[in-house]
């Protein structure tokens, strides 16, 4: 798939990227693959005596799947920067839907750039990262 | 409480060995299927040296490195009240398995709101291959909350 610089228009969207939902055995899963061990996302009595009632899911699996939506809209060479604020916490068994759209288009170092608004959401819609990126195309 | 004595430490430089399992694991957690991410033979065949390692798994190296020179005891972080409150990276090159990654962090600044009830440590983490190439910058920004409130 190839974009054209010239084909984007400002405000328009990525496909969503629907992942989830995040049992217990994804966050197994990513405290193995990603090498945070903290606790509070795989062990309940953890979470339970820390007061937070369960545990719930890292803030960089959020920000890996949405990783994946950018990287499958552009090859992932030309993703220039990804940045994103935590913005609430993912329960377990939340679904994520990953939401992007394109906010300016410029150039800069010799390429044409785009930057896109990034998000994440949850089931009833709360907004758990907001972000931005910077990809050429 | 954060220790402040630690704004501006410069951690010593930590070697990470990038490996193929572990970025496969990444990805099954990530639902990451793709071949140029999971199949050495078609990453090279994509023009990659080998696995390419997913956007994000910059800060899965430093998770994984076992001597950062600091510890979270150290910094005074306590993982019972820890939030992640932001991440960026900017990219200057991709980063593959089998790769040796030295990652240099920086605590850049420490602050609080609310009283005290929220405190910030903001962290840069500079990324470079085996061939002395600047790879990426991580900024991160943790946030330990104090369910007591404001403390002295």
């Amino acid at each position: 798939m190839t974009l054209n610089y010239e084909d984007i228009m400002v405000g328009d969207e990525l496909p969503e990227l629907v992942f989830g939902p995040v049992s217990r055995h994804i966050l197994a899963l990513y405290c193995g693959g990603s090498g945070d061990h903290n606790p509070i996302h795989v062990d309940i009595d953890f979470a339970k005596k820390a007061g937070v009632g369960d545990v719930f899911a890292h803030g960089m699996l959020s920000m890996a799947v949405l990783g994946r939506l950018l990287s499958e809209w552009v090859p992932q060479e030309q993703i220039r920067e990804f940045g994103v604020r935590f913005t609430a916490i993912t329960p377990v068994n939340s679904t994520i839907t990953c939401h992007g759209k394109v906010t300016q288009k410029f150039e800069q170092d010799d390429e044409q750039r785009l930057r896109l608004d990034l998000s994440t959401t949850i089931d009833d819609g709360t907004v758990t990262l907001a972000g931005t990126a910077v990809v050429a195309v | 409480m954060l220790n402040r004595d630690y704004l501006g430490f410069v951690a010593k430089p930590v070697s990470v060995p990038v490996e193929a399992g572990q970025i496969r694991l990444f990805n099954k957690a990530i639902g990451e299927k793709r071949p140029v991410y999971n199949d050495e033979t078609a990453a090279r065949a994509a023009g990659h040296r080998s696995l390419l390692a997913p956007p994000t798994f910059g800060n899965c190296l430093q998770q994984l490195a076992t001597d950062v020179g600091i510890t979270h005891e150290d910094v005074g972080l306590d993982f019972r009240y820890l939030l992640h409150g932001e991440e960026s990276f900017t990219y200057h090159g991709p980063i593959y398995a089998g790769d040796t990654i030295t990652l240099q962090t920086e605590i850049t600044d420490m602050y609080d709101k609310k009283n005290g009830a929220l405190e910030f440590m903001v962290t840069v983490t500079r990324a470079t291959n085996q061939l002395g190439e600047l790879v990426q910058e991580r900024r991160m920004v943790t946030v330990m909350r104090h369910p007591q409130g404001g403390q002295s």
